[in-house]
């Protein structure tokens, strides 16, 4: 009776929802371990020079074949650096999805939505699916719809800082307001509890790279994620039973209709 | 003829090609992208494309990352 | 505007919900249109408790516990419309007048008397007897006297509204009646208020034309109640959608016997009116809701605790003072210090002034 739950995003039709990034992980030979606990479709990485005096594979080595390659542009401080690295990771042959990061401060990690909606422009324009990751802002999410964004990554919390829906407010008034694209949290969920609560809110998606790669198990955090996403999907999708405002007059606030 | 890998300043053979000097590096077969002087050249170029002097070279590829 | 807006009209069906679907629709911070239809649902009704619950939580949250008293003010009744529920409709015989602008300034000073700031302005639709010259004429003889001025005339052009906003009008109540057409067009057999399309986007072009406040409304009465109350709800989000910092009020008059003796079709129980208030406050947490004279006193204290924020008190449907010459009969008579008194026995705070504008011709005036 359970029927698919299916969705779409840059015209790829995925089952999953939970993305997977690949950074900060001790060793990247657990990756196919990790991909298979997290049941992850997509699955983010970073591009960096090579390091001619000890070159490697990188990470590619380690991704299991069919996963659907999510660059970023991490490193970029500006639009113009932010396509210049999305063009890069196209040339890679590896698809044409880009997950736009541009950042300007060293304490918080914190997006630049303003250059982030110029970047999206751009790539956009270039056939790229364009995922901005951006601090939940509604009108700069609005801008980015109006760019061309395939969706909207708002962050829950600063990177890496595992504090879980710090901007859970402003996120709820993403998800009610912007219904073009799908909106997948990202970024500072440090607890299954947080992504499942993301997807009780009704986001489409979470991308959780920090809290599986520093657990002490990533294989059996993956597969927490994993059933955290899928539990808070599900509560979503059951319809939850609203909270209870309190209705306790102590003499009923339509009783004057008993005398007309 | 100097030019810059990475920001490593080489010296390499007048009149080498993208693919001969990557081979040089020993980094034949591995999966990566290559930028001379802020323009992309796909990999089916890389043998013909001869370096110019000074060349600004970024060899690039996939690492972990969020 | 690309596409002309045009209300949703929602089968009957549409308003059959689950409490789990009223639940739900009581805990958004902004519902949806399916959310609204659920407020309105035979299941809400039956848990009309509860929304008033919610709905008195919200009124005191946006409004706190101050309350608008204004009054009407009829300058003229010749109309060329045949609304066949009206007192004015043309066809109704009774004596036409209008005021000189002499009675006007009288009557200004009457009221200002009573301590009330906020007016509602009032004519029937006769371009040659009372049209826009004669009422911009009374707008800048009462704007120095009266910082909220409301204009509840015949649809304006965009230009004349902002001639109206010029001379010193802040506001425009202007209501639809009905947002179903076919009713509407049964209702309003001739005359220039016929045109649907020209009345339902008078509020627009008002907002357009600067004028800060518009308030819309449908006449309960006509038609089966929720679905007006569902388009009304609709109209009033694309207007605060499309103008940002516009105050959107509402109201919902119900039909009252008048001199033309027209029975409404579909008469509005108090349960059901007590219920459309209500659900107007949840879908609409912000928007001030004006409670006529129309109901009886009894209801108005009640709803004035849940959901009403501006009562006209001290009210005559008179032309001027001259008798006989009603639009419609009122059921509350109380005094603006009647109703100012029973307002502070609630608990509540009666406003007379609720804002001075700083505009140009304000100043001028001043």
């Amino acid at each position: 009776m359970e029927r698919e739950d299916v969705w779409e995003l840059g015209g790829r039709t995925l089952t999953s929802r939970l993305f997977l990034g690949t950074g900060k992980l001790g060793d990247e030979s657990c990756l196919p371990a990790v991909c298979a606990a997290a049941g992850a479709e997509v699955i983010t990485v970073a591009l960096r020079r090579v390091d001619l005096q000890a070159p490697d594979q990188g990470v590619l080595a380690h991704i299991p074949d069919g996963m659907i390659l999510l660059p970023n542009t991490s490193g970029a401080r500006t639009a113009d650096e932010a396509v210049r690295l999305a063009r890069l990771a196209r040339a890679m042959g590896c698809g044409h999805w880009v997950k736009i990061e541009i950042i300007r401060d060293a304490r918080y990690l914190l997006p630049d939505n303003e250059a982030t909606v110029r970047a999206t422009e751009i790539l956009a324009r270039e056939g790229f699916v364009v995922l901005p990751y951006m601090s939940p802002d509604l009108y700069a999410a609005r801008s980015l719809v109006d760019a061309g964004a395939a969706a909207v990554m708002p962050l829950g919390a600063p990177i890496g800082s595992n504090r879980g829906l710090a901007t859970r407010e402003l996120i709820a008034i993403l998800l009610e307001e912007i219904s073009a694209v799908p909106i997948i949290v990202d970024a500072g969920l440090g607890r299954p509890s947080h992504a499942a609560e993301a997807m009780e809110m009704g986001a489409a998606a979470c991308l959780v790279n920090t809290a599986i790669a520093t657990a002490e198990d990533p294989v059996a955090m993956a597969r927490a994620f994993a059933l955290g996403v899928a539990g808070g999907r599900l509560a979503y999708l059951a319809g939850m039973p609203a909270v209870r405002q309190q209705a306790s007059a102590s003499s009923p606030l339509t009783g004057f209709l008993e005398g007309l | 003829m100097q030019v810059t890998i990475n920001g490593q300043q080489r010296e390499v053979l007048d009149g080498m090609t993208l693919v001969q000097m990557v081979d040089s590096l020993g980094l034949i077969g591995m999966p990566m992208v290559a930028e001379v002087n802020g323009e992309i050249v796909p990999r089916e170029a890389w043998g013909t494309f001869v370096l110019p002097s000074g060349a600004r070279i970024e060899l690039v590829r996939f690492v972990g990352g969020g | 505007m690309s596409q002309p807006w045009t209300p949703p009209l929602l089968p009957d069906a549409a308003f059959e919900a689950s409490s789990q679907a009223v639940d739900r629709a009581l805990s958004r911070a902004f519902p949806r249109l399916m959310d609204v239809a659920a407020l309105l649902s035979p299941e809400a009704s039956r848990r009309l408790e509860d929304l008033a619950a919610v709905a008195a939580a919200q009124t005191l949250r946006h409004f706190g516990r101050s309350r608008l008293l204004f009054t009407p003010l009829y300058v003229a009744n010749f109309c060329q419309n045949h609304c066949r529920y009206c007192g004015y409709a043309a066809h109704v015989a009774m004596p036409r007048l209008r005021l000189s602008l002499e009675e006007v300034a009288a009557e200004g000073e009457r009221i200002a008397a009573t301590g009330l700031r906020h007016l509602l302005l009032l004519t029937g639709e006769a371009p040659q007897r009372a049209g826009v010259d004669y009422i911009l004429d009374c707008i800048r003889l009462l704007a120095p006297r009266f910082p909220g001025l409301a204009l509840e005339v015949f649809a304006l052009t965009e230009a004349d509204y902002a001639r109206a906003a010029q001379a010193g009008a802040t506001a425009l109540t202007l209501y639809q009646e009905t947002y179903v057409p076919s009713v509407y067009r049964a209702m309003h057999p001739a005359g220039p208020k016929a045109n649907y399309r020209f009345r339902l986007e008078a509020p627009a072009r008002a907002a357009a034309a600067g004028l800060p406040s518009v308030t819309l409304g449908v006449l309960l009465g006509f038609s089966p109640w929720r679905q007006d109350v569902l388009a009304l709800v609709a109209h009033a989000w694309h207007l605060l959608e499309r103008f940002p910092g516009l105050e959107v009020g509402v109201s919902l008059p119900r039909l009252r016997p008048h001199a033309g003796g027209f029975a409404a079709p579909y008469p509005v129980a108090d349960r059901d009116f007590v219920h459309a208030i209500v659900a107007l406050r949840l879908a609409l947490p912000m928007a001030g809701i004006t409670l006529s004279t129309r109901e009886a006193p009894r209801l108005r204290d009640g709803l004035v605790r849940l959901a009403a924020t501006k009562l006209s008190a001290g009210v005559r449907t008179s032309v001027g003072s001259v008798a006989g010459s009603e639009q419609f009969a009122i059921c509350d008579t109380r005094s603006v210090a009647e109703m100012a008194a029973m307002l502070r026995q609630q608990g509540l705070q009666p406003v007379f002034k609720d804002w001075q504008p700083l505009g140009e011709a304000r100043e001028q005036a001043a």
